[in-house]
């Protein structure tokens, strides 16, 4: 992408700012959900070809839960929270009580339950980028799929693919408490979107 | 079978085999798997076909495997190339799912069914007959195609193994 081709690092480290704040933001908002502490890793920010996205939450066969939403406003683009059924399972356990089937049949109660959760995460880390960027941001109705990543990413993608066969992905990984399992957000800004980020937090183009 | 005379398909991506040789693409959703397969001279290809149309590509150098339009002449052509009959190919189609539920849904959000009707139409300007499908659905899909028997075997989270 030409927006790259100068002060690339510069604007990669925004962008990871970026991540940083907004799902700082979500990780306070599950933090509170949970009632547990949720650690959280420093964002990736990277250019990343296709096939290589899916390799961030274990290939493109990995059967993942994922709540889909598209921000629309100022700076559209695609959002995903990113959970393993086993972290599914915890999440059902510690907000609701409910002892979900680990073979990851979920029910309606339990399928709009992670859905909420997710459309929470989601809006909490999208006001944080609102109010940092001072851009109108807006998310539209979250939606979920139980599904191999590569079919399910593939969905955030469409906007990078008439542009090339990499897309730029604002990555940020959940530590939950002691539990192994780790969720992660993904930020897929829309191609034209970055000139209007940039913009927006002063950054030169 | 040996993992040998297998060829991984990338998304946006196409390859040819000839045999014994499997071809196979993961993770398909709105994605089309189109498969092409010359019976008598067994020999086959594989496309995993992103977009319907290379008209709104705004990329530098076209990636002719990336569209609907663009993959399936291309396919045809390299099949041709290592002795396949174009008049004889026969095709079969995989994917295209919508992968996530909206009400309303914008254009983008059909991009499963649009990517089907585009590869059809693109198979029907070039009179290859479309023997067999599995598309539509909410579901993801990894394909695998014999070169030699042209049969694909499609393998999804909810519903197992099935061959077209």
């Amino acid at each position: 992408m030409n927006m790259f081709s100068q002060d690339a690092d510069f604007k990669m480290d925004v962008l990871r700012e970026v991540g940083n704040i907004g799902a700082g933001n979500a990780a306070t908002a599950l933090s509170r959900l949970l009632d547990k502490p949720v650690d959280m890793a420093v964002p990736k920010v990277n250019l990343l070809p296709f096939e290589r996205i899916a390799e961030q939450v274990g290939g493109s066969e990995a059967v993942i839960v994922a709540i889909f939403l598209r921000m629309e406003g100022d700076a559209p683009g695609n959002m995903f929270f990113l959970i393993s059924r086993e972290q599914t399972r915890h999440l059902l356990q510690g907000l609701l009580g409910i002892d979900a089937a680990a073979d990851g049949d979920y029910s309606e109660l339990e399928l709009s339950a992670l859905c909420e959760i997710g459309n929470i995460l989601a809006g909490s880390y999208l006001s944080a980028l609102a109010d940092l960027t001072g851009l109108y941001m807006s998310p539209t109705v979250p939606s979920i799929a139980v599904d191999m990543a590569g079919a399910i990413l593939s969905y955030g993608l469409l906007q990078f693919g008439t542009m090339g066969d990499d897309a730029l992905l604002i990555d940020t990984t959940f530590l939950h408490g002691s539990q192994e399992s780790e969720g992660h957000f993904f930020l897929i800004p829309d191609p034209d979107s970055f000139e209007k980020l940039f913009r927006a937090l002063g950054v030169p183009i | 079978m040996t993992e040998a005379n297998l060829i991984k398909i990338g998304m946006a991506d196409m390859n040819v085999g000839i045999g014994g040789t499997l071809l196979r693409t993961t993770g398909l959703g709105s994605c089309v798997g189109l498969t092409l397969h010359d019976a008598e001279r067994q020999i086959a290809g594989m496309a995993h076909i992103m977009l319907p149309s290379s008209e709104i590509a705004r990329e530098g150098k076209l990636n002719l495997a990336k569209y609907a339009d663009t993959a399936v002449p291309e396919l045809i052509d390299r099949l041709a190339r290592i002795g396949a009959d174009p008049r004889r190919l026969v095709a079969k189609l995989a994917g295209g799912a919508q992968m996530f539920a909206f009400a309303g849904g914008s254009d983008s959000m059909r991009i499963g069914p649009r990517n089907v009707e585009s590869t059809k139409h693109a198979l029907a300007l070039r009179s290859i007959p479309v023997i067999a499908e599995d598309t539509g659905g909410n579901y993801g899909r990894t394909i695998e195609l014999d070169c030699r028997s042209g049969i694909v075997s499609i393998r999804s989270v909810q519903h197992g193994v099935k061959e077209i």
